[in-house]
């Protein structure tokens, strides 16, 4: 047992920190959050030429063939970061339905694309009405010659104004909450009968609502009917993900917070020497090493398939919900006037982590998933009687 | 980063299982819980465990430990949890006995570290005073030398099982010139020596483990002191992290929340289970998730310690949260017990009430309030986490 990184997983971290060190601080941050789709388009060439959007694909396109811990380390220092460069949904997102669903020749032309830092993509999975339900799907894909024609609107398509591709979820059978009949499609951004409509995220990211009015798709991905489970499975590495991301915005919001309360003097004495002050940086602080304990649980549990990795993972992300808002509200609280300014930091980090709280479902729809899983499990229990000692 | 068990961590894990399954038997099991036999039933206990050579996993090879690995350790105590046996009773294998591999004499150690192992001497804990609870170093029980002896006199208070106990490991006064923490010396005090006398503290649990510890005139052989003279409060203090462990209780918690489930389970609220009722279902997957933080924040402080590294920060949460999921679980141990909580025990059998879990969970209840106040109150913990871990 150990919690180690790897040598080659340090020095991804180390290489990351310095890029962020070197190019993020707060005022160039802003700077490529302005800029057209939010990101700067200089850094993902530079994150493509350091071979970072290579790291999880697999070594026949080009790749690293990194896994869960992987991820959880380029994502976390992102999130110190606040990195604003559309890892996830080109990389983790498309990238991986690609690797998983598409036939050879698609992912073998596409994948060297997308780790070249040439192709951008998003994941099309959300309706208006599904809330956090990936089975709640209305748009309908239905045969059209050899290939289909999709027709519907997908909302929150993160990274959905700059996609080149798109992965869409559509029905191409059953009832509108049915679990089969679900089938992933891969669709060009520019195809007829597809329009945008774009919006940004309050972190900054770029998003869009997406209507389909008979799209040609390119490409099942994925045998037909069998989209929910490829999707649920590329969705719980990417719940990994978004909550190291989240974990590494914790870290910079309770160190700030820290270093703030230390310099700020109130009534002739830094405001940190007080214990009501303490005592809520030390919860902030037990909050943030929850989340590390649960996302650590929880990779590994899924890095070697162990069966206990569904529940970690519905309890990584309620801790990372329940931390997020309780870091982010203290750090708010203990800046005071100024926790409530756009001049610090503080803000931005709350606002990304009140946007991962509801990526992939917030912490009440994964508690309720959680106790689903926990309550109809019987326990093994050598007896009912309690030693009483 | 990997937890996977290897082929021989499952081997291990099922003698494990195998060894508790055999050796915790419903004979034992009834002694352990019954206040009029419990030291008698965890002393055979821990003779069974030192029979299997597991008594004390923690300590040195050399001295009779194990030399298991982080994932053996961890499993063990799964495994001890599960099967419903308590874990050693910790004041001599746990907290003193550390103290003396570490820092006392050849001669020390063999004469005390053996006695620990067969469960021969019953240690209890002389740190609290009447006048030093959180601020533990204000302590003022005297030591003065006298020829090759030490005389104590004062009191210690909240001493679990002193009624139990054949030896005190002791915090006391030795110089009042300088620092507070300066002048503080570690004894071992025999329970026997002319001049102790104990008094029982009645509690609101209806236990009988604390006490009060008198000194009058106590004579202590300096052959009995560990170290030197003044320098007991770091000897105390660096050793702190395995009784942080051990407070932290994580096993424990998780066959006591896998109890409650069941308990719960079977409980009918208006015709439907208690684990349907959703605000039921809430507070108890809460405390689970918690609980699985926890888990791995003990893990990754194991980790640390195999590897011979400083503990880090996240260690010092284990006291704090360990101690609030207890409590949390107790309370809902009580709530699921509904009006059976509230009889008084002892009035009743458990046939009588229809829940063999009702009868004792209030008393569980107010027994789990001093967790959180012993072993450095838990906002004493946040003072200590706030001033070495953030830097405040």
């Amino acid at each position: 047992m150990n919690f180690n990184l790897s040598e080659e997983q340090a020095l991804i971290r180390d290489s990351i920190a310095r890029f962020v060190q070197d190019n993020y601080a707060f005022d160039k941050r802003n700077a490529y959050v302005a800029m057209e789709h939010g990101f700067s388009p200089d850094n993902w060439q530079q994150m493509a030429e350091l071979g970072w959007l290579s790291i999880p694909f697999a070594e026949e396109y080009g790749g690293f063939g990194g896994g869960p811990v992987d991820a959880m380390v380029i994502m976390q220092e992102f999130g110190k970061g606040l990195v604003a460069e559309p890892y996830l949904p080109t990389v983790l997102l498309f990238g991986a339905l690609l690797q998983k669903g598409a036939e050879a020749e698609i992912a073998g032309e596409l994948i060297p694309r997308v780790i070249a830092g040439e192709l951008q993509g998003a994941v099309a999975y959300v309706e208006r009405q599904s809330r956090y339900a990936l089975n709640d799907v209305a748009t309908r894909a239905t045969r059209d010659g050899d290939g289909w024609s999709i027709s519907g609107e997908k909302t929150v398509v993160l990274n959905g104004g700059v996609a080149h591709k798109l992965v869409v979820a559509a029905r191409t059978a059953g009832e509108q909450a049915d679990e089969s009949g679900i089938s992933l499609f891969l669709v060009d951004a520019q195809a007829p009968g597809l329009s945008r409509s774009v919006y940004r995220m309050t972190d900054g990211m770029e998003t869009a609502n997406i209507r389909f009015d008979g799209v040609a798709a390119q490409a099942l991905i994925g045998g037909e009917g069998a989209g929910l489970s490829l999707l649920q499975e590329v969705i719980d590495q990417a719940i990994l993900a978004v909550s190291a991301n989240a974990l590494g915005a914790m870290e910079f919001l309770n160190a700030t917070t820290v270093e703030y309360c230390k310099t700020r003097e109130q009534f002739g004495v830094a405001i940190g020497s007080f214990q009501a002050l303490q005592h809520r940086m030390v919860d902030t602080f037990a909050a943030c090493e929850n989340t590390r304990s649960l996302l650590y649980r929880a990779v590994c549990a899924f890095d070697a398939g162990d069966e206990d990795a569904q529940r970690s993972l519905h309890a990584l992300k309620v801790m990372v919900g329940k931390a997020g808002r309780h870091i982010g509200g203290e750090a708010i609280q203990l800046h005071g006037g100024m926790g409530m300014t756009n001049e610090l930091p503080v803000g931005y980090y709350v606002k990304r982590l009140m946007l991962i709280n509801t990526l992939f479902g917030d912490a009440d729809y994964h508690r309720a998933r959680f106790q689903a899983l926990v309550n109809t499990k019987p326990q093994t229990v050598a007896s009912a009687k309690s030693a009483a000692a | 980063m990997d937890t996977r068990l290897s082929d021989e961590d499952l081997a291990f894990r099922d003698e494990v299982r195998a060894f508790f399954a055999e050796a915790f038997d419903e004979d034992i099991a009834a002694k352990v819980s019954n206040t009029a036999t419990m030291k008698e039933g965890m002393i055979e206990w821990q003779h069974r465990l030192n029979a299997k050579g597991w008594m004390a996993p923690n300590w040195p090879v050399e001295h009779g430990g194990t030399g298991w690995s982080v994932t053996q350790s961890f499993i063990f105590q799964s495994e001890r949890a599960m099967s419903g046996a308590p874990d050693v009773i910790p004041f001599g294998v746990v907290m003193v006995a550390p103290v003396i591999y570490t820092y006392g004499t050849q001669e020390q150690k063999e004469r005390f570290l053996p006695r620990i192992l067969n469960s021969e001497d019953w240690w209890c804990q002389g740190y609290s005073e009447p006048g030093a609870g959180s601020d533990l170093a204000s302590l003022k029980t005297k030591a003065e030398l006298d020829g090759d002896h030490y005389v104590i006199n004062g009191s210690k208070i909240w001493t679990t099982y002193a009624q139990y106990a054949d030896w005190i490991f002791c915090l006391v006064r030795t110089d009042n010139s300088g620092k507070k923490q300066e002048g503080i010396t570690f004894l071992l005090i025999d329970m026997k020596s002319p001049g102790i006398t104990v008094r029982p503290i009645e509690t609101i649990d209806g236990f009988h483990h604390l006490n009060e510890v008198f000194f009058d005139n106590v004579r202590v052989p300096v052959e009995n002191r560990i170290g030197e003279e003044g320098k007991g409060w770091t000897y105390a203090k660096s050793l702190l992290v395995h009784e942080r462990l051990s407070i932290a209780e994580v096993a424990d918690s998780k066959r006591a929340l896998a109890e409650l489930r069941e308990f719960a389970r079977r409980e009918v609220n208006g015709g439907a289970s208690l684990l349907d009722d959703p605000h039921f279902a809430q507070r108890l997957g809460d405390v689970e998730i918690d609980l699985m933080a926890l888990e791995y924040t003990e893990l990754r402080t194991l980790a640390d310690v195999a590897e011979g590294k400083h503990p880090g920060p996240e260690s010092s949460l284990l006291k704090l949260q360990g101690t609030e999921i207890q409590q949390a679980l107790q309370e809902l141990r009580m709530d699921v017990a509904g009006y059976y909580s509230q009889a008084l025990q002892g009035d009743l059998s458990d046939d009588d009430y229809g829940h063999d879990f009702a009868s004792i969970a209030q008393k569980l209840y107010f027994r789990g309030r001093a967790s959180s106040i012993y072993g450095g109150s838990n906002e004493v913990q946040k003072n200590i986490t706030s001033k070495f871990v953030l830097g405040l």
